[in-house]
C-alpha cells in the first residue's frame, strides 16, 4: 500500500473475516439481546455485509476517513523515548484524528449506514466522552438527532467533552443507575433503543454488543492497523514491529490494530486497566479477572460476582472502566494469538508524564496505560532491543484537569 | 407442588377466564413470600418470580430499583429459589431473570434447581429464539416451561417460530420499549394481541406497560390475559406490604371478569 497525502481518500485493504455462526469468535460473541432488537439487529448485519463488500460505500468511507477524519494518522517514531527506555518505540497516531481519537473511524461508518437504513436519530453511550463526542460530530456532518448516555460519574470527570457534545448539538443524558459508569450507560442507550428502534441506530463505540457489532466495529476499525502496518514498515526496513500493543476498554482501538497484524509474527499485546491493583479487586481486568458471561448482548469474560452479578469496574480513565471485554479479544486471549496484560492507574499516569516529557505528546488516559506498561516492562518481560508499535488512541487534553488535580493536589481553575 | 404452567392455564382459560400473571421481584423485603401468596388469593392465575440480576436490560427504573434494593437485601438466586421452594400457592410459579445469573449457576444445574424448588417455567428476556437452544434442552430435561417473548417489531415468519417453541404460555410484548408503567395502553398492544392469537393456539399474554384495572381490561379484549409487573413493584418499593398487593391485583382481577 502507498499512503495517499493527507486529506485524500485513504486507502483501505479489503474487508477481514466474519465470525462465523451467529457472530461468535470461538466461544464467544453472540446476539443475546430482546426480542424487540433481534429485527433491527439482522437488518444491520445485512446492511453492513452489502455496504462493506460494495465499492460505492468503500469509496464513500475512505474519501470521509481523508477529507474529514484527516487520516491516514502517522507513525510516529519516538526517539528519545527509545533512548529512555532501550527499545525501539513507534506510536499510531490515532490522536491527530479530527475529534482526538480513533473513535471517529467507526462512528463515520455507523452514521453512514444509519442514513443508509434511512433512520434519523442517533444515540450512543460514552465513558471518556471521546465515544459521544464522535458520535455527536457525525450526527452533526449526517444532519441527523443524537442523544448520548454517559454515567453520572464520567460526567463529573469529563466535564470537557460533555460541553463538547452539547455544542455539537447532541443532548447528554447523565445516568445515575448502577455504578453510574460506562456500564449503566450502556444499559440505559440499550433501553432507550428498545424503546426506538424504528427510528434510531445505537451506536456502539467499541467492539462489543450483540452480533453484528464486533465484526462491524472492528471493520470500520482495522484501518488503524492496517496502516500502521505499511507505515511501520517503511521505518523499520520491511521488518514488523516485534511487539505490538494498544489499551482495552471494550477493545476497538487494540482490535482495529490487531486485525492489522494478525497475519504477521508480531506478539500482540492488550493492556487492561488494573485500577488500584489487580488484588485489590478495584480494576477492569477483564480478561485477567473475568469469567465468561453474557451481558450487553454478547458472550464474554465479565467481572462478576460468585453468584453472576456483574461488578463494577475502576479505572483512572473513563474509556476503561468497564467490567467487561469485546469478544474477540476473549477468543484471542483463549487461543494465545494475542495476550493481555494490565497497568495500574499509578502505572497510566507515570506513561501519561514520560510521554509528555520525552515526546512533547499527551496522551489520553487510556492509552498512557499501554505506555505504562512498556515503561514497566522495558528490560525485563520486553527485551532490551524490542521495536514496539503502541497505538495512542486520543489525545490527552479531556483528561489534563483530571490529571493536573490528581499530581498536584489542586483543582484547576 | 409444581403446577405445570401450560395446561393449568388453558384450563382456566377454558372456563372463560382472563388470565393474570402478576410479577414480584424476589428477596425484595422479608414479606415478598406473603405477597405473592397474597396476589395469589387475590385471583392470580400464576406468578412470576423475579431473580434480579445488577443490568436488567429489559427493566425500566421500578424493577430495577426493586432487583438492586433486593440484592442490597442479600437476595441471590440461591436464596430466593429456597424460599420459592417454601411456597405451595396451587398456581403456576415461574423465574423471570437475565441469562447471565443462569449461564453462571451452569445451565443444567439452574433447571434442574428449578424443578427442586416447584418452579414451573422460566422468562429469560435477554435470550432470544436464535440463541435459545442450549437452555432450551436443559430446560425440557429438567421439565422446565420456558416462555419466549414476542414483540412489536416480530416478523410474521419468526412469530410463527416462536409460538411454536414457546412453553407454558407467549408473552406478547405489548409496546416499544422496557417495563414501566404508562398512562394509557400503547398502540400497539391490540395489534400484539391479535397476531399472538392469530399465531397459536397456546395461552396468549400481554405485559410490558400494563398498569392499571383499566388497561389490563383493555389488554385482555385482544389476548388471554395480561401480565402486571412494574405497578405491583411500585407499591412494594412504597413500603406496600401484602395487603396493599392483594388490593391492586384484586382490583385488576375484577377489571379482567367484569370484562
Ligand atoms: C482515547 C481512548 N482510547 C481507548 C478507549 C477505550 O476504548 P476501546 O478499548 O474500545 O478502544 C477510549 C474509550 O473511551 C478512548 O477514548
Amino acid at each position: 500500500m502507498s499512503v495517499p497525502v493527507r486529506g485524500g481518500p485513504v486507502h483501505l485493504d479489503p474487508p477481514g473475516p466474519e465470525p462465523t455462526g451467529l457472530g461468535r469468535f470461538a466461544d464467544f460473541g453472540g446476539r443475546f439481546v430482546p426480542e424487540t432488537l433481534v429485527p433491527a439487529l439482522e437488518e444491520l448485519e445485512a446492511q453492513f455485509r452489502t455496504a462493506w463488500s460494495s465499492d460505492e460505500f468503500r469509496d464513500e468511507y475512505a474519501e470521509l476517513l481523508g477529507s474529514y477524519a484527516g487520516r491516514p494518522t502517522p507513525v510516529t517514531e519516538c526517539h528519545r523515548l527509545s533512548e529512555r527506555l532501550g527499545l525501539r518505540v513507534l506510536l499510531k497516531r490515532e490522536d491527530l484524528t479530527h475529534t482526538g481519537s480513533h473513535k471517529i473511524n467507526n462512528v463515520l461508518g455507523q452514521a453512514m449506514l444509519t442514513r443508509r437504513m434511512g433512520k434519523t436519530r442517533l444515540i450512543a453511550e460514552t465513558g471518556a466522552g471521546q465515544h459521544g463526542v464522535a458520535t455527536a460530530t457525525a450526527a452533526a456532518l449526517f444532519g441527523l438527532d443524537c442523544l448520548v448516555f454517559m454515567g453520572a460519574v464520567d460526567v463529573e470527570r469529563q466535564a470537557l467533552n460533555v460541553w463538547r457534545m452539547q455544542l455539537l448539538g447532541a443532548e447528554v443524558v447523565s445516568v445515575t443507575s448502577g455504578s453510574a459508569t460506562l456500564k449503566d450507560a450502556i444499559n440505559d442507550a440499550m433501553r432507550e433503543w428498545v424503546a426506538s428502534v424504528n427510528t434510531t441506530h445505537y451506536c456502539i463505540g467499541s467492539v462489543m454488543g450483540p452480533h453484528p457489532f464486533p465484526w462491524m466495529v472492528r471493520e470500520f476499525q482495522r484501518v488503524v492497523g492496517d496502516e500502521a502496518r505499511e507505515q511501520s514498515r517503511a521505518i523499520l526496513e520491511g521488518a514488523d514491529p516485534q511487539m505490538v500493543v494498544a489499551c482495552v476498554g471494550g477493545g476497538s482501538n487494540a482490535m482495529g490494530t490487531f486485525a492489522g497484524f494478525i497475519d504477521t509474527e508480531a506478539e500482540l499485546v492488550g493492556v487492561e486497566a488494573a485500577g488500584l491493583g489487580l488484588e485489590s479487586g478495584k480494576h477492569g481486568a477483564a480478561i485477567a479477572r473475568g469469567v465468561p458471561g453474557v451481558v450487553h448482548g454478547m458472550r464474554s469474560l465479565f467481572l462478576q460476582d460468585e453468584d453472576g452479578q456483574i461488578i463494577e469496574a475502576h479505572s483512572i480513565s473513563a474509556g476503561l472502566d468497564y467490567p467487561g471485554i469485546g469478544p474477540e479479544h476473549a477468543a484471542l486471549s483463549a487461543s494465545g494469538r494475542a495476550r493481555y496484560e494490565s497497568a495500574t492507574d499509578d502505572e497510566a499516569l507515570a506513561g501519561f508524564t514520560l510521554l509528555a516529557e520525552t515526546e512533547g505528546i499527551v496522551p489520553a488516559l487510556e492509552p498512557a496505560h499501554a505506555i505504562g506498561w512498556v515503561a514497566r516492562e522495558a528490560g525485563h518481560s520486553i527485551p532490551a532491543g524490542t521495536t514496539v508499535l503502541i497505538t495512542l488512541s486520543g489525545r490527552g487534553d479531556k483528561d489534563a484537569a483530571q490529571v493536573a488535580e490528581r499530581l498536584t493536589g489542586e483543582r484547576l481553575q | 407442588m409444581t403446577v405445570a404452567v401450560e395446561p393449568y392455564l388453558r384450563a382456566r382459560r377454558a372456563e372463560g377466564r382472563k388470565l393474570l400473571v402478576p410479577y414480584v421481584t424476589g428477596g425484595l423485603g422479608k414479606h415478598w413470600l406473603e405477597v405473592v401468596r397474597a396476589v395469589v388469593d387475590a385471583g392470580a392465575d400464576a406468578v412470576e418470580i423475579g431473580i434480579p440480576f445488577s443490568d436488567p436490560v429489559m427493566d425500566g427504573v421500578t424493577i430495577q430499583e426493586a432487583s438492586q434494593r433486593a440484592i442490597a437485601l442479600d437476595a441471590t438466586p440461591r436464596s430466593i429459589l429456597n424460599e420459592a421452594a417454601t411456597l405451595d400457592v396451587g398456581v403456576p410459579l415461574l423465574v423471570m431473570t437475565y441469562y447471565n445469573l443462569v449461564l453462571h449457576a451452569g445451565l443444567e444445574r439452574f433447571a434442574a434447581e428449578l424443578a427442586v424448588a416447584g418452579i414451573a417455567g422460566a422468562i429469560i428476556p435477554d435470550l432470544p429464539l436464535d440463541e435459545l437452544a442450549p437452555w432450551a434442552a436443559a430446560a425440557d430435561d429438567s421439565g422446565v416451561e420456558t416462555v419466549l417473548l414476542a414483540a412489536p417489531t416480530t416478523t410474521p415468519e419468526r412469530l410463527l417460530a416462536l409460538c411454536e417453541r414457546s412453553r407454558g404460555f407467549v408473552y406478547g410484548v405489548s409496546l416499544m420499549g422496557v417495563t414501566g408503567e404508562r398512562t394509557s395502553l400503547a398502540s400497539q398492544a391490540g395489534e400484539m394481541g391479535s397476531r399472538l392469537k392469530a399465531a397459536t393456539d397456546k395461552p396468549a399474554l400481554l405485559g410490558v406497560g400494563i398498569s392499571t384495572p383499566q388497561q389490563a381490561a383493555e389488554a385482555s379484549q385482544h389476548a388471554d390475559g395480561v401480565v402486571i409487573g412494574s405497578a405491583l413493584v411500585r407499591r412494594l418499593l412504597q413500603g406496600g406490604g401484602p395487603g396493599e398487593a392483594a388490593d391492586f391485583i384484586g382490583s385488576v382481577r375484577t377489571a379482567l371478569d367484569e370484562s
